[in-house]
């Protein structure tokens, strides 16, 4: 019986464990009605992707604070699956993490993961801080989600405690209220 | 942002173990390559027992295909024999054979548990090949993707996600407090 004590322990610890306070980092992220920040950042050794190159489309930016999270269904993973509900509402989804591109690269392999991870490497957490959601004392990106629309600008911006895997839903529901508006014009 | 609330509710399309009208329902999330879901698989059914009518038990499918290489084909299995009657039977023999060693759930094992059960194999065989059951596992998995699953196994009692320890004692104390609060 030992082996499932611990299975339950182990679940315990990877939605509760470390977290601070709920929200509480929340006040200093940037809002929704904020421009967002470009940045230009390495998705590989030798390629780059800014966020001006989005124009047109929503994106998701998913700061996470490290590859290698050693459970299975992580939220890396977790977007990885619902990438299609994300594509048909028009969304591309940029994984962010202090993580260098080699490292990235391993993990995007491993997992088989079909969206870009950027390094926010060098200078570290530089886009991290520009979006409030870095964590100082452990110099890791904060578990904070953007959506960002056509134009650039957040709609909707979310950090969850560091130990709690905030799911997709929010993500799905806060793309779905960019194509609202559009769909009650053409009704 | 999700308040982790079940989307939805149990209903016809789900398999159930207890009646629909029991004072507390419990609904899991899972995947049958997760080994946390392989744990979970003996302390449920030792709580369904415990409760008997007390307790409605709906088990839906949350397949991490990327990860999990089997475990969409296995899902699709499980609905295939729902469909004759043996999704519990087959939920149970995916579980369990994950002892007999890695390959449990390669296509072959499927349909050799197919014949276990007096299913026709060459059925399964079709059904995985036409994705015949593809569209309600994704239905399944995307229902707990609104609901706010974020891993395997997620738990939701009687409508809430349950964030808590699922060892044995902690799961049926927690089952048995929202029974207590009807």
């Amino acid at each position: 019986m030992s082996d499932k004590a611990e299975s339950g322990s182990t679940r315990q610890s990877r939605k509760n464990g470390g977290s601070g306070p709920a929200g509480g980092h929340t006040e200093k992220l940037l809002q929704p009605g904020t421009e967002a920040p470009d940045f230009t950042l390495n998705s590989t050794p030798d390629q780059t992707v800014s966020l001006a190159e989005f124009r047109g489309h929503p994106v998701i930016l998913a700061f996470y604070p490290a590859d290698w999270s050693p459970v299975c269904g992580d939220q890396m993973s977790l977007y990885n699956e619902v990438l299609p509900e994300f594509r048909k509402l028009g969304a591309e989804l940029l994984g962010i993490s202090v993580d260098g591109a080699w490292c990235h690269a391993a993990f995007k392999d491993a997992r088989n993961l079909q969206f870009p991870l950027l390094s926010d490497f060098e200078p570290k957490g530089e886009v991290c801080r520009m979006y409030g959601a870095y964590r100082d004392e452990e110099g890791v990106a904060e578990r904070a989600l953007f959506v960002i629309d056509g134009d650039g600008k957040i709609t909707w911006s979310y950090c969850s405690p560091v130990g709690v895997n905030p799911g997709a839903d929010g993500i799905l529901s806060a793309l779905e209220d960019l194509h609202e508006p559009a769909e009650k014009e053409s009704a | 942002m999700s308040n982790g609330q079940l989307k939805p509710p149990i209903n016809e399309n789900d398999h159930i173990k207890g009646p629909e009208d029991a004072p507390v329902t419990l609904v899991e999330y899972g995947d049958y390559e997760c080994p946390h879901c392989a744990r979970a698989h003996p302390i449920v059914e030792e709580i369904i027992q415990r409760m008997g009518d007390r307790l409605c038990f709906a088990y839906r499918n949350f397949p991490l295909r990327e990860a999990h290489p089997h475990a969409e084909h296995a899902a699709e299995a499980a609905e295939w024999a729902g469909d004759s009657g043996k999704f519990w039977e087959m939920h149970d023999a995916l579980f369990e054979h994950r002892s007999d060693g890695p390959d449990w759930l390669d296509d072959d094992r499927l349909l050799q548990y197919a014949s276990d059960l007096g299913l026709d194999p060459s059925d399964l065989e079709s059904a995985l090949r036409e994705e015949r059951y593809r569209p309600r596992v994704r239905s399944d998995f995307m229902s707990g993707v609104r609901s706010g699953v974020n891993g395997t196994p997620t738990f939701f009692i009687n409508g809430y996600r349950y964030d808590g320890n699922w060892d044995l004692p902690e799961l049926l104390d927690a089952l048995e407090g929202a029974g207590a609060a009807r």
